[in-house]
């Protein structure tokens, strides 16, 4: 039990640890209850400010989570930036990855205000106990997949932190607003690619619909279980952290993506797909939620690998971190 | 190695959007001295012209106000209305005063 008090970012110097259990029940339930009509009232909660011990612990498995996912979320396209087919091309790819850093260090430090260092969450990651978004568990094995994922995946993920933006937690809803306004280069430049190579030779265009075919259910999945399904979605919603189920936010995604794919003749790997104009919406097939399970479970194809090449990139990076850490000393050192 | 792991201080980043304004907070980053953070602040919050200074403020050295008192904290100006301009008539027939 850890009550979350800080200035603005450092948890140690004014958590006041315990305080939380020394509250009586009527106290308690008082405190909640304003919290609940402040989130009612559209109000967002600050990092000094009450809150029940269970929504700062789902926002911190949420915004840890998603901040582990902008990370992993490197490497998948990593994968590419040697071998892009132009100079120009890696230039914006690299651009495009160095944000998915900066994505990543935007949320760590928002949830930092929780209460947890940033290293002890890496530490979750790197032990397997904290997970990532399933997506990245799939291979990149074409230049077409690059246009798939910053298409595709980076176009779920804007329908997602669209909505984030508005949650009632302050340094998360600031953190997505940041990251929105970058998003969309991301969305552009995959789009861009998949219009290329659909405007260019046969082997183009298989090669762009093969990136399709394998990118768009697992994009699907991005959003989550059905809310049926989904554990965590009530108190979510009611705490305003979640602002919209996921279905409805997969379906926005499908009704805002088919037409950009009918549009450079890319054609959505689902028999089932159809609009219906009443609905004013597209209907499409059954998601295969257990290769969904298999693949959150540990068993995608890549999830060895992300998680080696994760574990690589921190211990590959010790020598910065001491070299900084030795320079530092060596300056205060000097100026004394 | 665990030394290593060990997480160096944290940073408030602050960014002065435009010459003329007002510094705003960013954010934070993890940093051994200014001068990295700085560096680090500047590749994390400012890869598109986000702004034209930079500040970078070690989080132990703010000093914050609480929530619970927010209400004895700002009250004092409640019970002295006549700090805005509004308070005071204007005597009829004058249309403007400053
Ligand atoms: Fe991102
Ligand atoms: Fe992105």
């Amino acid at each position: 039990m850890h009550f979350v008090n800080r200035n603005l970012a450092n948890p140690k110097q004014t958590s006041n640890i315990g305080m939380e259990t020394t509250l009586s029940v009527e106290e308690l339930n008082k405190r909640e209850a304003e919290f609940d009509a402040k989130i009612a009232g559209g109000k967002t909660i600050e990092p000094k400010d009450w809150m029940p011990e269970r929504y700062r612990k789902q926002l911190l498995r949420m915004m840890s989570q998603h901040a582990h996912s902008e990370v992993v979320g490197m490497l998948p396209e990593g994968n590419w930036i040697t071998r892009a087919p132009s100079l120009a091309r890696k230039a914006v790819l690299l651009a495009k990855v160095q944000d998915e850093a900066g994505h990543g260090l935007y949320i760590y430090s928002a949830a930092e205000t929780l209460g947890m260092d940033r290293s002890e969450m890496i530490d979750q990651l790197l032990s397997g106990k904290a997970k990532y978004s399933s997506i990245f568990n799939y291979p990149t094995l074409s230049w077409a997949d690059i246009g798939a994922i910053g298409w595709l995946v980076d176009g779920a993920a804007i329908v997602n932190q669209t909505v984030l933006a508005k949650c009632s937690y302050g340094p998360y809803s600031r953190a997505m607003l940041r990251i929105c306004k970058e998003e969309n280069f991301h969305n552009k430049q995959g789009y861009q690619i998949m219009a290329y190579l659909m405007r260019g030779t046969k082997e183009q265009r298989d090669m762009a619909q093969d990136a399709m075919n394998r990118f768009w259910w697992p994009a699907l999945m991005m959003f989550g279980p059905s809310d049926t399904n989904s554990p965590n979605s009530a108190d979510l919603m009611k705490w305003k952290v979640k602002l919209n189920s996921n279905d409805d936010l997969r379906q926005r995604f499908i009704d805002r993506t088919v037409p950009q794919a009918e549009a450079i003749g890319l054609r959505i790997p689902d028999d089932k797909l159809k609009w219906n104009e009443s609905t004013r919406h597209y209907e499409f097939g059954e998601i295969n939620w257990a290769e969904f399970n298999q693949v959150i479970s540990g068993n995608g194809p890549c999830n060895k690998l992300r998680m080696k090449q994760r574990t690589d990139a921190h211990n590959n990076g010790a020598w910065v971190r001491e070299a900084a850490a030795a320079y530092s000393a060596k300056k205060a050192a000097s100026k004394k | 190695m665990s030394d290593n792991n060990h997480q160096w201080p944290i940073w408030e980043v602050f960014i002065q959007p435009k010459n003329g304004s007002a510094h705003e907070h960013a954010g934070s980053v993890h940093a051994p001295d200014g001068e990295m953070a700085l560096l680090n602040a500047r590749d994390v919050y400012g890869r598109r012209l986000e702004g034209v200074n930079m500040w970078v403020v070690p989080a132990t050295a703010i000093v914050a106000s609480t929530p619970e008192d927010v209400g004895p904290f700002f009250d004092p100006a409640n019970d002295k209305m006549y700090r805005w301009p509004n308070y005071f008539k204007t005597p009829e027939g004058i249309k403007q005063i400053s």
